[in-house]
């Protein structure tokens, strides 16, 4: 087990390094627009995807990085898609929200709640049509608890049973909306459960705990291929956003959440078991000096041609050069 | 050539494409028991089973999502949304997903869905089934609409869509399902973006498409005993539409009608005068005209649901105010 939460801890060290640095690079205008970051989530995409295989597909939405990360996407590629260049995950045209990697199965993180699940459905409802052994993991925040489209996911994914684990990360806020204070009744398991899929809480702040609850998961999953439902209950550190202070939140509650930080319980349990501290620096060291190298090649790496922008729209009736 | 209607010619082509393609499937409400709303689908569940044919629960937003979903992951959704104006309920799914997933990603994926809707009036269905929204998918990047208006061609350009990569916006109007027509049924698809030339004259040129295509050849005949001769030319597909004949037929006539049964405001005829305008302003002999609806909903009641027809009365008389 130790080398397992080594490895995770790694992945989780890179996440965390690649996201303050996202930050950065939006605060000193190299990344445009949305940076939508996962620390303090960051247990939850690791323990998961490092259970998947490559084939498998996952989806993400708006705050993606981590799940791309944890699928194994490049992350020199995902830094240039941050800052808009050539030879980005998506050639600088999709930018934070849009990160996909086809040949990962990662199969984009998404700017419209809760679209990421909805299309993910659609990939499970294909591998059961083509008769793959592929499974699905849908991830998707708290704030799509209240969207309607969700709950057709649902209903199609059980109604057809479908190879899709449904995993909610409740980070308790949608954007600056406490989401209990407007969401009616138990909230996400119980409404799973009411379209008869299976479903279970974890405290996705302990990634030992998750490591161990998606293992019986995916094991149930991959074979009895129906959908499944997991609530992980944690908490954003930052902002909705990379510009978002958080300051609608109690300070009490935030300084308690950090507390309870899923890098820092995991470098706490890692030192019970006899893992030196300047291992577990080294650790750290070695993430931001990866996250560095990966944004130093993309902010030295082009934009896009500027056709680019007339590329990949469609085939069929597309007119070319600007107008 | 054998004679069927629209429907059994949508029927024939989908048959045609799930057999010639294994990846090739559709869903939607209503597709197994009794074929469709129109029988457009009658048999094929029957053929090739539920997983092939996949009856779904009313939920037009997660049908679409499911082709989407499915279509970037290697296989090759037909969707039923039924009515037209349900395609409003799947219209996230379709704008911001199908329409921008192949850009958005850098053309790492593509999106070979076709959605099927019907369109238009149809004896009295009232405000919300009866309309015709091509106009919202044609300003939508990334989208390939057809609205074919004759059983050949939708035998035809449904094949092609179903073998197209990119995301089909597929109309077929209501009053059309039980139209015969002869079509060979071994045709080859249709190239989509190709216009058909269905009459020709000097005097006018009258584009349409769909089922007001069967009112310019009615008007047609009428305006031909008056001595006025028309061109009049059958889109059948709106995005690409066939810019390349209703110029030349426009260089001969230099006059331009567009008769749609879709709303006049930002309806494609709109855009169709803009562009040949801009471009051919010197070889106007008239200004252009638009026959369309009225920006009103679509009425019940049969002497006001006739305000929104484009009927051939309406065309006619549109020409012989341009000849004056």
């Amino acid at each position: 087990m130790i080398s397992t939460v080594e490895r995770l801890f790694e992945t989780m060290c890179l996440i965390r390094a690649f996201e303050d640095e996202a930050g950065k690079m939006l605060e000193q205008g190299f990344a445009r627009g949305s940076v939508h970051q996962y620390v303090g989530e960051e247990a939850i995409a690791t323990a998961i995807c490092d259970q998947l295989h490559v084939t498998d597909y996952i989806s993400s939405y708006h705050r993606g990085h981590g799940h791309s990360i944890a699928k194994g996407l490049d992350i020199c590629a995902m830094a240039k898609e941050l800052l808009g260049r050539a030879g980005g995950t998506c050639n600088g045209k999709g930018g934070s929200m849009h990160i996909a990697d086809f040949s990962k199965g990662m199969l984009g993180a998404n700017g419209v709640v809760p679209d990421g699940v909805t299309l993910a459905v659609g990939a499970a409802q294909s591998i059961k049509l083509l008769k793959q052994d592929r499974v699905v993991v849908a991830f998707f925040g708290d704030g799509a608890l209240n969207r309607g489209p969700l709950f057709e996911a649902f209903n199609w994914a059980s109604v057809y049973e479908l190879p899709i684990l449904f995993v909610c990360e409740d980070n308790q806020y949608a954007h600056t909306q406490r989401t209990r204070s407007v969401t009616a009744g138990e909230g996400g398991p119980l409404r799973a459960k009411a379209f008869g899929i299976p479903a279970v809480s974890v405290d996705g702040n302990d990634v030992i705990a998750v490591y161990e609850m998606a293992k019986a998961l995916l094991n149930q999953l991959r074979t009895e291929r129906k959908p499944l439902y997991l609530h992980a209950n944690t908490h954003r550190l930052y902002g909705h956003l990379a510009y978002d202070k958080g300051l609608y939140r109690d300070p009490n509650e935030v300084e308690s959440w950090k507390k309870q930080d899923c890098i820092l319980r995991t470098e706490q349990w890692l030192q019970q078991q006899g893992v030196k501290s300047s291992k577990l620096l080294k650790v750290h060291q070695h993430a931001r000096q990866q996250v560095t190298q990966a944004f130093e090649q993309a902010k030295a790496a082009p934009f896009p041609d500027i056709l680019e922008a007339f590329t990949d729209v469609q085939d069929v009736g597309f007119e070319k050069g600007l107008k | 050539m054998t004679s069927m209607t629209c429907a059994q010619a949508s029927c024939l082509a989908l048959r045609q494409e799930m057999l010639r393609d294994d990846r090739v499937w559709a869903l939607g409400e209503d597709l197994g028991p009794e074929g469709g709303v129109a029988g457009q689908y009658k048999g094929l569940q029957q053929e090739f089973g539920r997983h092939r044919i996949v009856d779904a629960p009313i939920s037009e937003n997660q049908i679409t999502a499911t082709a989407i979903g499915a279509a970037i992951t290697g296989t090759r959704p037909v969707v039923e949304l039924r009515y037209a104006d349900f395609a409003f309920c799947a219209a996230d799914e379709i704008i911001n997903q199908a329409a921008k997933i192949r850009y958005m990603l850098g053309g790492q994926v593509r999106v070979p869905l076709v959605v099927r809707q019907s369109i238009g009036m149809r004896e009295g269905m009232a405000a919300q089934h009866s309309q015709s929204n091509e106009a919202l998918w044609i300003g939508t990047p990334g989208l390939v609409v057809v609205a074919p208006s004759n059983p050949s061609d939708q035998h035809r350009l449904l094949k092609a869509a179903i073998r197209c990569d990119d995301p089909v916006m597929f109309l077929e109007h209501k009053e059309l399902w039980n139209l015969q027509g002869t079509l060979d049924p071994d045709a080859e698809p249709l190239e989509i973006g190709v216009a058909h030339l269905l009459e020709q004259g000097s005097d006018i040129t009258i584009v349409s498409w769909s089922s007001t295509v069967h009112a310019c050849i009615q008007a047609h005949s009428a305006l031909t005993k008056l001595g006025i001769s028309a061109d009049i030319i059958d889109l059948r597909t709106l995005w690409p539409w066939d810019q390349s004949l209703v110029e030349k037929s426009l260089k001969k006539t230099g006059r331009l009608l567009i008769a749609h049964e879709s709303i006049r405001t930002m309806g494609f005829g709109a855009e169709i005068i803009a562009e040949m305008t801009e471009k051919y302003f010197d070889l106007l002999r008239s200004p252009p005209s638009r026959v369309a609806s009225p920006r009103i909903p679509v009425p019940y009641s049969k002497p006001l649901e006739d305000i929104c027809r484009v009927g051939s009365e309406k065309i006619v008389q549109s020409v012989l105010k341009m000849l004056q």
